[in-house]
């Protein structure tokens, strides 16, 4: 226990990176998987093909991967940033696979009827986006988009084996150099994790029993 | 025709299309271009490079055989082992937590409510650095109990779902022939639940697959770390190249399971009864299925 | 300055193809290890326990040119596990009975409190705090430690340099844990093995990579012209062989070893098929046979 007590100001550190991290890295994701949603429903064929390529090569591919390369291989043909760069370019290019599936889900799920009425009264396209389809869509997007930063946030943790000190970074420094108390500090590390994720599962929870309501 | 962002294209709209196929085909060429170059100019294409993998220049005593060797029968040896064991031990295990989760009994339920959110709530690579260092485990088992841990507790939800979202009349005919709830359960409801929710198990397991090569965090020498040992071992100069050809193989490997789920829920939905659930938006790194949460509240078939 | 890269370049290439004769199955390779046929311990004893099982457990670095290097062939090769060799020789255990254990600087003290390696060989320095949860054998060499940079850095020239420059080293080291402490104006970058530093060193993520000279030395050669050790070594980084805590007959024995190997010129030979083509020899320096506290 005294490991964690002494040592609060670091855990206190590391928690305060992972939030950066993740926040950091969901935003840019959210904006990159919004664009590539919209690349995917488009109607032009070199930008489906360009969506649909990018969803399938990052969903089959493990993040660590995704993180060697942006630490470790870009670096060697042009791309020299610091590692928390790194570690949040890595978080929303892999991130932002899973944005695009929920944006592009979320827009099919709107009824096409409810589109075909909105133009045969006259609205044009950026109108109909903007009172029919975007509010509708939302519902449906934003379950899935609070679960994807839940994942995001546990995904943090890959950031501590490429030089980043969040929270698991933290861990494993601590669980190393007090080898004997290795219990508690890895429990004070999944206190501070579960600090986010569990209630932002409850507030996934909360609004998909409104959205599922109001539908 | 008609989708719900676009309308049927007449001609000008046609033509707007048109042009920006042109132009996004070019851009995008242009794009592939910039990389390509930017990958030669550092020498990236030099043949040198990529030697290793059919003839090791001079100083090196290895062969291009052994290279692949230590690639494919270590690296990706390795992760198949650990995810193979670790998928049977998390089906086990997700099974015997959903059967918990739907205890009769509440004050039953809450403590496997409990374990299940705790252990979805946490990485994965916290929970097998847990396991090797508190639990004194070799890299390979804490690596497979990190795995089976948390897995256990998606696949416990998955099945969840899949049980509540059968027809009631299931249980109700298996209560009217005077079953047990644990018989109706076991007996009848988890096969179909199972078979119903499959593409979202299989989907799971993809999942799994890519979250062993979390163990390069801790040291497990899966196909990643193998690459970086080969680069320590020959030098920088075939970062790329090695890199390059594991990646290769993940994406290989994981894209043919994918493909394996997909072919499944297609077949799936020709024959079970009531369809399959299709595979939830993956919302990955740490999968969880959207549908489980909504379920909670309503009661389902028990 | 030339003579030294010129130096380091020909030694890459001589390492190298050491190296390659170390990995060869044809029986040429110079440190051919003894192994003892007839040789018995007292019951009860690790050592007897460790003959009778044919097979030994000993952790040792992947990632070090010179010390421990894993090639594709599957087992390290280097200094380090040279003098494995030679202690698994002495116990009556063949070669292929040694399972090498990837132990980087972190999981040393882990892996033996566990029991998961029975000894480790890994450039791992002797002191105090250590010394509370393992015990420790040798020292087989003293190192220093010193600073890696890009060949054309001059503004580093020495560890007074490193104040708000970014420093790269290993989680759990004793280089870390000096900078930590003496040296805390320089800014830590950490990873868990020195090679991951190499990339960013190179493209200026990190302006300098601190550890022992020989472990540095090894990276020189292996990447010739591209970096360079800057200053003297400023500490003394005794290495020694890590073991379980108050096993003191192993102690004994594995020190008995050792000052054998110094006399009879094994210590040597190992040097030189392995360091020694890039260092020059040292002397072996003398094993301390401390009293163990709180056994």
């Amino acid at each position: 226990m005294d490991a964690v007590i002494e040592n609060l100001p670091l855990y206190w550190q590391g928690f305060r990176t992972t939030l950066t991290l993740a926040i950091v890295a969901g935003l840019a994701a959210l904006v990159l998987g919004t664009l590539l949603g919209a690349f995917r429903v488009s109607p032009v064929p070199p930008l489906r093909a360009f969506g649909a390529t990018y969803v399938e090569l990052v969903r089959n591919t493990p993040l660590t991967i995704v993180f060697f390369f942006f630490v470790f291989v870009a670096p060697q043909v042009g791309i020299q940033v610091p590692f928390f760069v790194s570690a949040v370019f890595a978080l929303s290019v892999y991130t932002a696979a899973f944005v695009c599936e929920a944006v592009r889900s979320g827009v099919n799920s709107v009824s096409v009827g409810q589109a075909e009425a909105a133009r045969s009264i006259g609205l044009t396209f950026n109108q109909t986006l903007r009172e029919v389809v975007m509010p509708q869509a939302f519902r449906t997007i934003v379950p899935p988009l609070i679960n994807i930063f839940i994942a995001l946030t546990k995904n943090t943790s890959v950031a501590g084996g490429f030089f980043v000190l969040e929270l698991f970074g933290v861990g494993r420094r601590l669980a190393n150099a007090y080898s004997g108390d290795v219990i508690a500090v890895l429990l004070g590390v999944a206190f501070f994790y579960l600090l986010i994720t569990i209630p932002s599962g409850l507030l996934a929870n909360q609004v998909e029993r409104k959205v599922a309501f109001a539908r | 025709m008609t989708s719900v962002l676009y309308d049927v294209p007449g001609p000008r709209a046609r033509r707007r299309n048109l042009i920006g196929t042109v132009v996004g085909g070019l851009v995008l060429l242009a794009l592939a271009a910039l990389v390509v170059n930017q990958l030669r100019v550092n020498g990236i294409f030099e043949v040198r490079r990529w030697q290793i993998f059919w003839d090791p220049p001079p100083p090196f005593p290895d062969s291009a055989q052994d290279v692949w060797r230590f690639l494919l029968v270590q690296g990706l040896g390795a992760t198949l082992r650990a995810a193979g064991i670790a998928a049977i031990f998390a089906m086990l295990l997700g099974f015997v937590l959903a059967v918990w989760r739907m205890a009769p009994r509440r004050w039953v339920q809450i403590p496997a409510i409990t374990v299940i959110e705790f252990f979805r709530g946490l990485p994965v690579v916290l929970l097998m650095l847990f396991s090797a260092l508190a639990l004194g485990l070799s890299i390979f088992q804490a690596v497979v109990l990190g795995l089976v841990i948390y897995n256990a507790a998606i696949i416990g939800e998955i099945l969840r779902a899949g049980i509540v979202s059968l027809p009631k009349g299931q249980s109700e005919a298996a209560y009217a022939i005077g079953m047990t709830h644990w018989q109706t359960l076991v007996l009848i409801l988890l096969p179909q639940a199972v078979r119903r929710m499959l593409p979202s198990l299989v989907s799971q397991l993809v999942v799994l697959l890519k979250d062993t090569s979390l163990g390069f965090i801790v040291g497990y020498t899966e196909l990643l770390r193998s690459v970086q040992n080969l680069r320590d071992y020959f030098g920088n100069a075939f970062l790329f190249s090695l890199f390059f050809v594991g990646a290769a193989i993940y994406i290989a490997v994981n894209f043919s399971i994918s493909r394996l789920a997909v072919w499944l829920e297609r077949r799936g939905t020709k024959k079970a009864a009531g369809g399959v659930a299709p595979i939830e938006t993956d919302v990955d790194g740490q999968l969880d299925p959207g549908l489980g949460r909504t379920q909670q509240s309503r009661g389902g078939p028990l | 300055m030339r003579a030294r890269r010129w130096t380091a370049a020909a030694g890459a290439l001589v390492l190298t193809a050491a190296l390659a004769a170390c990995g060869d199955d044809d029986g040429e390779t110079t440190a051919e290890p003894e192994v003892q046929e007839e040789v018995s311990f007292d019951e009860g004893t690790t050592m007897a326990e460790l003959n009778e099982a044919g097979a030994i457990t000993i952790g040792t670095k992947f990632d070090q040119p010179l010390f421990g290097l894993r090639g594709p062939s599957g087992d390290p090769e280097g200094f380090d596990v040279e003098i494995g060799t030679i202690i698994a020789g002495e116990l009556g255990i063949e070669p292929d009975g040694i399972e090498w254990v990837e132990t980087v600087s972190a999981n040393r003290e882990p892996f033996i409190e566990d029991g998961r390696v029975d000894i480790v060989v890994a450039t791992y320095t002797i002191n105090d705090m250590r010394k509370e949860i393992v015990s420790f054998a040798g020292p087989y060499y003293v190192a220093g430690q010193s600073i890696l940079v890009l060949a054309d850095n001059e503004d580093i020239q020495g560890p007074d340099d490193l104040a708000g420059k970014t420093v790269c080293s290993v989680e759990g080291s004793t280089p870390a844990e000096n900078m930590r402490t003496n040296y805390p104006e320089a800014e830590l970058s950490l990873t868990d093995a020195y090679s991951n530093c190499l990339e960013p060193l190179r493209n200026g993520q990190v302006d300098a990579l601190t550890t022992d000279n020989v472990i540095l030395s090894g990276f020189v050669a292996q990447n010739p012209d591209e970096f360079e050790l800057r200053g003297d070594t400023f500490t003394e980084e005794p290495y020694g062989i890590g073991l379980e805590k108050c096993d003191t007959e192993f102690r004994d024995f594995i020190n008995d070893t050792l000052e054998a190997a110094y006399d009879d010129g094994r210590w040597e030979e190992a040097w030189e098929a392995t360091a020694g083509e890039v260092l020059e020899t040292p002397e072996p320096p003398e094993v301390d046979r401390y009293e163990a506290e709180g056994c």
